[in-house]
């Protein structure tokens, strides 16, 4: 199980543009911690999650 | 004419000698100067943080005055100039520094020499954008983020959170500029205020959110 936003999901063995694509977010208004480090946008399409991770999905909205 | 010593004794009075070396000894970079940033500022010099530098490339224009900290008298005038001119009016134990530029990916060095990174910008690309690059490039470094202020929802939604050790996001994460009335200066005000304070208590030495 991968803990997404503090929800466990069975998204093991997908990457992040997959599991953003699933979820609905937009990649360039997103920024993703995996285990509590920032995720590289150039490295979404290339970490594949693992059973046990830990990710956060911070989706930016417009303001301020 | 106030002088430095005269008001640094009063700031030590009001926060304790500690606290305000504490302050004293802080810099801080806020990126964007709108709703948040300005009002952000305000809150940081008025605490007497040593340096604070501010990054906007826009001019104060009409549809600023609802809710950003600047005079109908500074229309046009660039922001950084015209929020350095007050803020310098509020205190002399602060150094104003600043830059009209627009930050990207590739100007990002810019952020390098300040301990504390602040995102204020108001699109939702723009925020992403900086904070994956402060957080890319600059690890070591406190990054505060405001998300999620729009409209008249009640103010005990916006919250500070702490995503990882040095990133802390202050807002409700929800509410979008794009979904109704737009931003309001009071909500606009808690979020910033909400992000002001927790850069005073990283300052002070206090993480948690």
């Amino acid at each position: 199980m991968v803990k997404i936003n503090g929800c466990q999901t069975d998204y093991d063995g997908k990457n992040m543009t997959e599991i953003l694509g699933i979820m609905g977010y937009d990649p360039k208004s997103v920024a993703v911690e995996l285990n509590e480090n920032i995720l590289p946008k150039t490295k979404y399409s290339d970490v594949v999650l693992n059973d046990g991770d830990i990710v956060e999905i911070v989706r930016f909205v417009g303001g301020g | 004419m106030l002088s430095r010593q005269e008001l640094y004794s009063a700031l030590e009075q009001r926060h304790g000698k500690e606290i305000q070396r504490k302050f004293a000894a802080a810099s801080v970079v806020i990126c964007g100067l709108g709703g948040l940033g300005s009002n952000i500022a305000l809150s940081l010099a008025r605490a007497g943080v040593g340096h604070i530098h501010l990054i906007d490339f826009d001019r104060v224009d009409i549809s600023n005055l609802n809710r950003q900290q600047y005079f109908i008298s500074q229309i046009g005038q660039y922001k950084t100039d015209a929020l350095s001119e007050t803020l310098k009016k509020i205190s002399v134990c602060t150094e104003i520094t600043s830059q009209c530029v627009k930050l990207t990916e590739d100007n990002i060095n810019i952020l390098a020499p300040y301990e504390i990174i602040c995102e204020a910008f108001d699109k939702a690309e723009q925020k992403a954008m900086l904070v994956n690059a402060v957080l890319e490039n600059f690890p070591d470094k406190y990054l505060i983020s405001g998300n999620g202020m729009a409209g008249l929802y009640s103010s005990n939604d916006i919250t500070t959170r702490r995503l990882s050790d040095k990133f802390y996001i202050c807002g409700d994460g929800k509410s979008d500029i794009s979904d109704g009335m737009g931003l309001v200066s009071a909500r606009v005000a808690v979020c910033a205020a909400h992000q002001a304070n927790m850069i005073l208590r990283i300052i002070s030495g206090s993480f948690d959110a």
